[in-house]
C-alpha cells in the first residue's frame, strides 16, 4: 500500500496514493479533464498540452497526465488561466490541422473536433497553416491510409508501435515547424517494416491513420445482381461490434450480428469460426506430424516449435523480423483464407454457383487481413480467395447506413454448410485462445481422452500477461501415438507484437522449450485487434474477453473435431487433414522481407 | 536610476593557472558535503541562463542513493549571440575538467560526459589530448575517474538538459517531462549533475579560493563574476568576464556605439531592452534590486539605429519555429503562428490587433510549453512588440 496524499481540486479535498497523477487524481473526484496524446495504453507523453491544469502558487500550468500530486496542492482544472491556455492550444491544433471534417472518415469519431465542439472553437482567426505545408497521404498500404495533413503530432502512434509492437515502423523525424510522423525514409507504409496490425489506427484520435475502407465495393457488390454475395465473421466481431451501435463493451451480439448481415443483403451469411475449428483440425495434426517427425525420426529439418499463423500482423511481422524463422510457422493459412478457399471450390460446387460471380467478403476485427487477402499467394480457388475485408468498424457503419435499428433485431442463426461453430473456433478470438482449442483436440485425438482441465477451460493459457507458458503430460496414449507417451507438451502463448518478440528472442537465442507457440499480433488478442471499436483500453479488452469465454460456455459443442460441418467437409471434399486437397486449399508458404 | 555601480572587470576563468593538479588533488581529498557548502555558500547560481543554485543541485543529486550517477558538463552551447564556452574548453580545458571530476567525487559519480556542439567538433582533438593527460594524472593519484566526450548533432533543443540526455542515449532530442529531474532521473535514468561549461570553470575557482572570493564579487542575489559575449553594433565585440549587477546603462556606455537602439540580453531566448529601460535595468538574477534584473547566459547583443526590430524579432522566430523539437503544441504551432502573424501584420493581412491576440498566445506558451524552449520564446516576442510595435506595423 502507497502512502496517501491529500490535494485539493477545485476547492474539493482528495485523499489519493502518492505518485497519482493529477488526471487520475481529478477522475476521482468526478472532475474530467480534457486529454488529446493521453492514451491508457500508452507511456505518458505530456506533449499535447490539452490536459494542463493550474497549481495554486505556480506561474507555469501543469499538463494533468504527467504531474503526480504532491501533498497539499491546490489545483485548478477550470481557471480563467487555464481556460484561455486550454483553448488556446486547441485553436493552435486547429490551425495546423486539416479541418475539412465534413469530408473525412473520422468525422464524428475524432477527438479534435469533439473538443471544438466542447469548446466551441468558433472565431479561430489563428492562420491556418496547412498550405504552408506538403502534406501528403499515404495510400499505397492496402490496409491503413496515413494522411499528414490531419495528424496533431500527439505521437500516440508512435507511441503503439514501439510499445505495444515493437516494430516502430511510425517514429517522428524532422524537428519544429517540419515534425512529422513518418517512416523509415518517409517509404509508403506497404515498403516499411509496418505489419498493417492497425493498432496506430485504434490509437490515433483523428483521422491522421485510418483503415482503408472498403464500404462502397461492397455496397456495389450487394446491389450487383448477378453477384452472390458471401460474408464470414470472425470470432472477435461479435463481442466487439456491439460497442459501436449502442451496447456497453463485453456484450454479445452474435444473432443480431447475423440478422443485420442479412439485412443488408448478403446472399449467404457464414462464420470465420467453422474454419477456425477447421484451422484446429489441420494445425493440430500437423503439430503432431511434426512432433513425430523431430522427437521420434530426429529428421534436422522439421522445426520445433511450431508457431500459429492465424495473425496476418505476426507474419509480417516474422517476416520482417526473423525471415530465417519462417519454417517454424504453421503452413496453415488463417481461417480467414481457408473460408475464402472454400467458398469459391467446396461452397460453390455444394450450392452449385459459378465461382466467378461470387463475391466473398469477411468481417475482421483487424485491419492486417485486408493486407492477408491481398497476397499474390492467396489465389488457390483460382480466384481472389477473399474479395474484400471489412473491420467492425467499418460493418457498424454499414448498419447505421442501411438504417437498421440494432438495438432491435431479433436473434438469427448463420447459414448452413460453412456456418456452424464451436466454442473452440469462437475462443480463437482471444489470446490464448487458438493454444486451448488446439489442445482440447490434439490431446483428446492422441490420448482418446477429454484435456484434464475443470469443464474444458485450460486457463493457464487465459489472462492478459503479455507473455505465458502451460504444460500438459501425455500419458496413457492411444496405441498410434505411443511415440508421445510421457511426452510433457510445452506451449507458450504470446500476444502484442513486443511479447512476440521476446519469445522469438528466447527461441534464436536456444533457451526455447517449447513445442507449441501460439502468437497474436495485437494486445489481447483478436478482440484487442486494429479493427475493433474505438476507444479501446484494458479494461475494454476484459470485457470483450469475459465475453468470448461466455459465448464458449454457452456452446453445446466445444470441441474443434466435433463441429458437425468440420467433419461433413472431410467426407464429403477434404477426405483428411493435410490431405492433398488441404494442401492445396489450406496451406500456405512465406516470404522473407526487407527490415526496414 | 542606474546605482552607483559601474562596470568591473574581473579575471579568472581564463587567468591561466597551472595547478589544477594541485585544486584537484586537495579538493578530493576534502569531504562532499564540506565542498557542497563552499558552493552553497558562493551563492553560485547556473551559467548557462536559468540561474539554479549550483551547490543545492550538487546536493540534492549527492543525496540520491545510487551505484551509478553522472556528471554531465553542457557545452552544447547554441544559443544565438554566446561564443564563450568553446573560448573556456579551448583555453582552460582543465579547470573544466578538474571540476566535472570534483563534482563526480563531490556525488558519487565516476563517469562524466562533456556534451559537445555538433559544430564544435574542431575542438574534439584538443580537449581529447587534454582528457588524455587528464585521466593520466587521475590514475596515478588513484582517482577514479573517466571523461568522454559525447558529439551532438547540431540541434539547439538539445542544449535543454534531459533533451541532451535523451539524444546521448540514442534517442530523439525531445525534453522529457519535469518531475522526475535530472537530480534523481537523469542520463540513463541516472542521478545525473548537469552544468554549464561556464559554471563548471568558477566551482574550479571557488574551490581554489574559497567561496568568499567569488562571495564577494557582484550583488546581493547575483554573486560571482560571468562572461559576457558582447556582439552586434559595438566597436568592441568578444568575451569580458564582469562582476554580475551592472546597470545596462554602464554596460552600453562601455560597449554601445553611441547610437544603441536595444539590448538583447540572454540571446534569442531572453529579452529585448530598449534604450529608454536602459538605465533602470540590471544584469543579474531575480532579486531585490532597483529595477529590472535580467538573467543571461552571457549574450549581450547590441542593436543600433539601423537595425530593423521587425527583421530581429523575424530572425528569432525563424529560428524558434525551426528549432523546437516539435513535440509540444504551444512551441511547435505557437512559433509558426507568431512568425507567420507578424509577416501578415507587416503585410497587411492582419490588422494590427492581431498582434494582441499574439502577445496573449505569447503567454500562453509561456505558462504551457513542455521545456525552456517553448516557454521562453514570448520573452524576446513579448518584450520587441511592446517596445516596437510601430515597427511591427508599418
Amino acid at each position: 500500500m502507497r502512502k496517501k496524499i491529500k490535494i485539493s481540486i477545485n476547492g474539493e479535498s482528495v485523499e489519493v496514493e502518492k505518485g497519482t497523477s493529477i488526471l487520475d487524481a481529478a477522475k476521482q473526484t468526478g472532475v474530467i479533464i480534457p486529454t488529446l496524446c493521453y492514451h491508457k495504453d500508452l507511456c505518458i507523453a505530456g506533449n499535447c498540452r490539452v490536459c494542463v491544469v493550474e497549481i495554486v502558487g505556480q506561474k507555469r500550468l501543469a499538463p494533468a497526465c504527467a504531474t503526480p500530486c504532491e501533498d497539499g496542492m491546490d489545483v485548478l482544472t477550470n481557471s480563467f488561466k487555464v481556460r484561455n491556455s486550454r483553448k488556446h492550444i486547441i485553436e493552435l491544433l486547429l490551425s495546423e490541422h486539416n479541418t475539412e471534417c465534413t469530408s473525412c472518415y473520422k468525422n464524428g469519431g475524432c477527438e479534435l473536433q469533439l473538443l471544438a465542439s466542447e469548446y466551441k472553437i468558433m472565431n479561430q482567426d489563428f492562420i491556418n497553416l496547412v498550405p504552408f505545408h506538403n502534406y501528403t497521404i499515404d495510400m499505397f498500404s492496402p490496409s491503413i491510409i496515413k494522411d499528414d495533413s490531419k495528424c496533431i503530432r500527439c505521437q500516440r502512434c508512435v507511441r503503439t508501435c514501439a510499445e505495444l509492437q515493437g516494430v516502430n515502423a511510425l517514429t517522428m523525424s524532422y524537428k519544429g515547424d517540419h515534425a512529422k510522423v513518418t517512416t523509415f525514409f518517409e517509404k509508403a507504409m506497404n515498403d516499411v517494416v509496418c505489419t498493417n496490425c492497425g493498432q496506430c489506427v485504434n490509437h490515433c484520435p483523428t483521422g491522421a491513420l485510418v483503415e482503408k475502407n472498403y464500404i462502397e465495393e461492397v455496397w456495389n457488390a450487394i446491389a450487383d445482381k448477378t453477384k452472390h454475395v458471401v460474408v464470414q465473421t470472425a470470432p472477435a466481431v461479435r463481442v466487439g461490434l456491439g460497442e459501436e451501435l449502442g451496447f456497453d463493451p463485453g456484450t454479445r451480439v452474435t444473432g443480431k450480428m447475423v440478422a443485420a448481415l442479412k439485412r443488408l443483403g448478403f446472399d449467404a451469411v457464414m462464420d470465420t469460426d467453422f474454419t477456425a475449428d477447421l484451422t484446429i483440425m489441420e494445425e493440430g495434426t500437423e503439430l503432431l506430424t511434426r512432433l513425430k517427425g523431430a522427437l521420434v525420426d530426429k529428421n534436422p529439418t522439421i522445426k520445433l516449435p511450431m508457431a500459429t499463423s492465424c495473425s496476418p500482423g505476426w507474419i509480417k511481422y516474422i517476416e520482417h523480423m526473423y525471415p530465417n524463422y519462417l519454417d517454424h510457422l504453421s503452413t496453415c493459412k488463417s481461417p480467414q483464407q481457408m473460408f475464402g478457399a472454400l467458398v469459391k471450390t467446396y461452397y460453390a460446387k455444394a450450392r452449385n454457383l459459378d465461382p466467378d460471380k461470387i463475391v466473398s467478403v469477411s468481417i475482421m476485427p483487424c485491419t492486417a487481413k485486408k493486407f492477408e487477402a491481398n497476397r499474390p499467394e492467396m489465389h488457390d480457388s483460382n480466384y481472389r480467395d477473399i474479395d474484400y475485408v471489412l473491420t467492425t468498424r467499418e460493418l457498424a457503419i454499414m448498419i447505421k447506413q442501411a438504417g437498421i435499428d440494432f438495438l432491435k433485431l431479433k436473434d438469427m442463426h448463420f447459414d448452413r454448410l460453412m456456418g456452424e461453430s464451436t466454442g473452440a473456433g469462437v475462443i480463437f478470438g482471444a489470446t490464448g485462445g487458438v493454444m486451448e482449442a488446439a489442445l482440447r483436440t490434439a490431446y483428446e485425438i492422441v490420448t482418446g481422452r477429454e484435456v484434464p482441465f475443470d469443464n474444458l477451460n485450460i486457463t493457464p493459457v487465459r489472462g492478459i500477461e503479455g507473455v505465458r507458458e502451460a504444460s500438459i503430460k501425455i500419458e496413457n496414449t492411444l496405441k498410434a501415438w505411443s511415440f508421445l507417451e510421457g511426452v510433457e507438451l510445452k506451449c507458450a502463448v504470446a500476444h502484442g507484437l513486443v511479447n512476440a518478440k521476446k519469445v522469438m528472442d528466447s527461441i534464436v537465442s536456444g533457451k526455447s522449450h517449447y513445442h507449441f507457440i501460439e502468437f497474436m499480433a495485437c494486445p489481447g488478442g483478436c478482440l484487442g485487434g486494429g479493427g475493433q471499436p474505438i476507444p479501446t483500453s484494458p479494461e475494454i479488452r476484459a470485457k470483450r474477453a469475459e465475453a468470448i469465454y461466455a459465448e464458449d460456455e454457452g456452446m453445446p459443442v466445444r470441441k474443434s473435431h466435433l463441429n458437425p460441418e468440420v467433419i461433413k467437409i472431410y467426407k464429403d471434399f477434404l477426405i483428411t487433414p493435410l490431405g492433398e486437397k488441404s494442401h492445396h486449399l489450406l496451406h500456405t508458404k512465406y516470404t522473407p522481407r526487407n527490415r526496414f | 536610476m542606474s546605482t552607483s555601480y559601474q562596470l568591473k572587470r574581473a579575471d579568472f576563468i581564463f587567468k591561466n593557472e597551472n595547478d589544477w593538479e594541485d585544486v584537484l588533488r586537495k579538493s578530493i581529498s576534502r569531504p562532499p558535503n564540506e565542498l557542497i557548502n563552499e558552493l552553497i555558500s558562493s551563492e553560485l547560481k547556473g551559467r548557462g541562463g536559468a540561474g539554479f543554485p549550483t551547490g543545492l543541485k550538487w546536493k540534492v543529486t549527492s543525496e540520491e542513493v545510487n551505484d551509478v550517477k553522472y556528471v554531465i558538463c553542457n557545452a552544447d552551447e547554441g544559443e544565438p549571440g554566446t561564443f564563450k564556452d568553446r573560448e573556456i574548453l579551448s583555453r582552460v580545458p582543465f579547470k573544466v575538467l578538474t571540476a566535472i571530476a570534483i563534482c563526480g567525487h563531490v556525488i558519487g559519480a565516476r563517469t562524466g560526459y562533456i556534451y559537445l556542439r555538433g559544430e564544435y567538433f574542431f575542438l574534439q582533438n584538443e580537449l581529447n589530448k587534454a582528457i588524455n593527460e587528464f585521466e593520466y594524472y587521475c590514475k596515478e593519484i588513484k582517482f577514479d575517474f573517466k571523461i568522454k566526450i559525447f558529439m551532438g548533432s547540431g540541434a539547439y533543443i538539445c542544449g535543454e538538459e534531459t533533451a541532451l540526455f535523451e539524444s546521448m542515449e540514442g534517442k530523439r532530442g525531445e525534453p522529457r517531462n519535469k518531475p522526475p529531474y535530472p537530480s534523481s532521473f537523469g542520463y540513463m535514468g541516472k542521478p545525473t549533475v548537469i552544468n554549464n561549461v561556464e559554471t563548471l570553470a568558477h566551482t574550479y575557482t571557488i574551490f581554489k579560493y574559497g567561496s568568499k572570493r567569488f562571495y564577494d564579487l557582484g550583488v546581493q542575489y547575483s554573486r560571482g563574476s560571468k562572461l559576457f559575449s558582447v556582439s552586434g553594433d559595438t566597436p568592441k565585440p568578444g568575451i569580458y568576464e564582469l562582476e554580475l549587477g551592472m546597470s545596462l546603462a554602464d554596460f552600453v556606455e562601455e560597449f554601445g556605439d553611441d547610437d544603441t537602439k536595444a539590448v538583447q540580453v540572454g540571446g534569442a531566448s531572453g529579452f529585448l531592452v530598449p534604450r529608454k529601460r536602459f538605465a533602470e535595468t540590471n544584469i543579474g538574477f531575480q532579486g531585490k534590486l532597483v529595477g529590472i534584473s535580467l538573467p543571461t547566459g552571457g549574450s549581450m547583443m547590441l542593436f543600433n539605429s539601423s537595425r530593423s526590430m521587425f527583421n530581429v524579432l523575424d530572425n528569432y522566430l525563424n529560428f524558434f519555429a525551426e528549432e523546437s523539437c516539435g513535440q509540444c503544441t504551444p512551441c511547435r504551432v505557437g512559433c509558426q503562428q507568431l512568425l507567420k502573424g507578424i509577416k501578415a501584420v507587416k503585410r497587411g493581412e492582419k490588422n494590427a490587433q492581431y498582434l494582441d491576440k499574439m502577445l496573449k498566445l505569447a503567454e500562453t506558451m509561456q505558462f504551457t510549453a513542455k521545456c525552456g524552449l517553448g516557454q521562453s520564446v514570448g520573452n524576446s516576442f513579448s518584450s520587441i512588440v511592446e517596445n516596437f510595435r510601430e515597427e511591427m506595423i508599418y
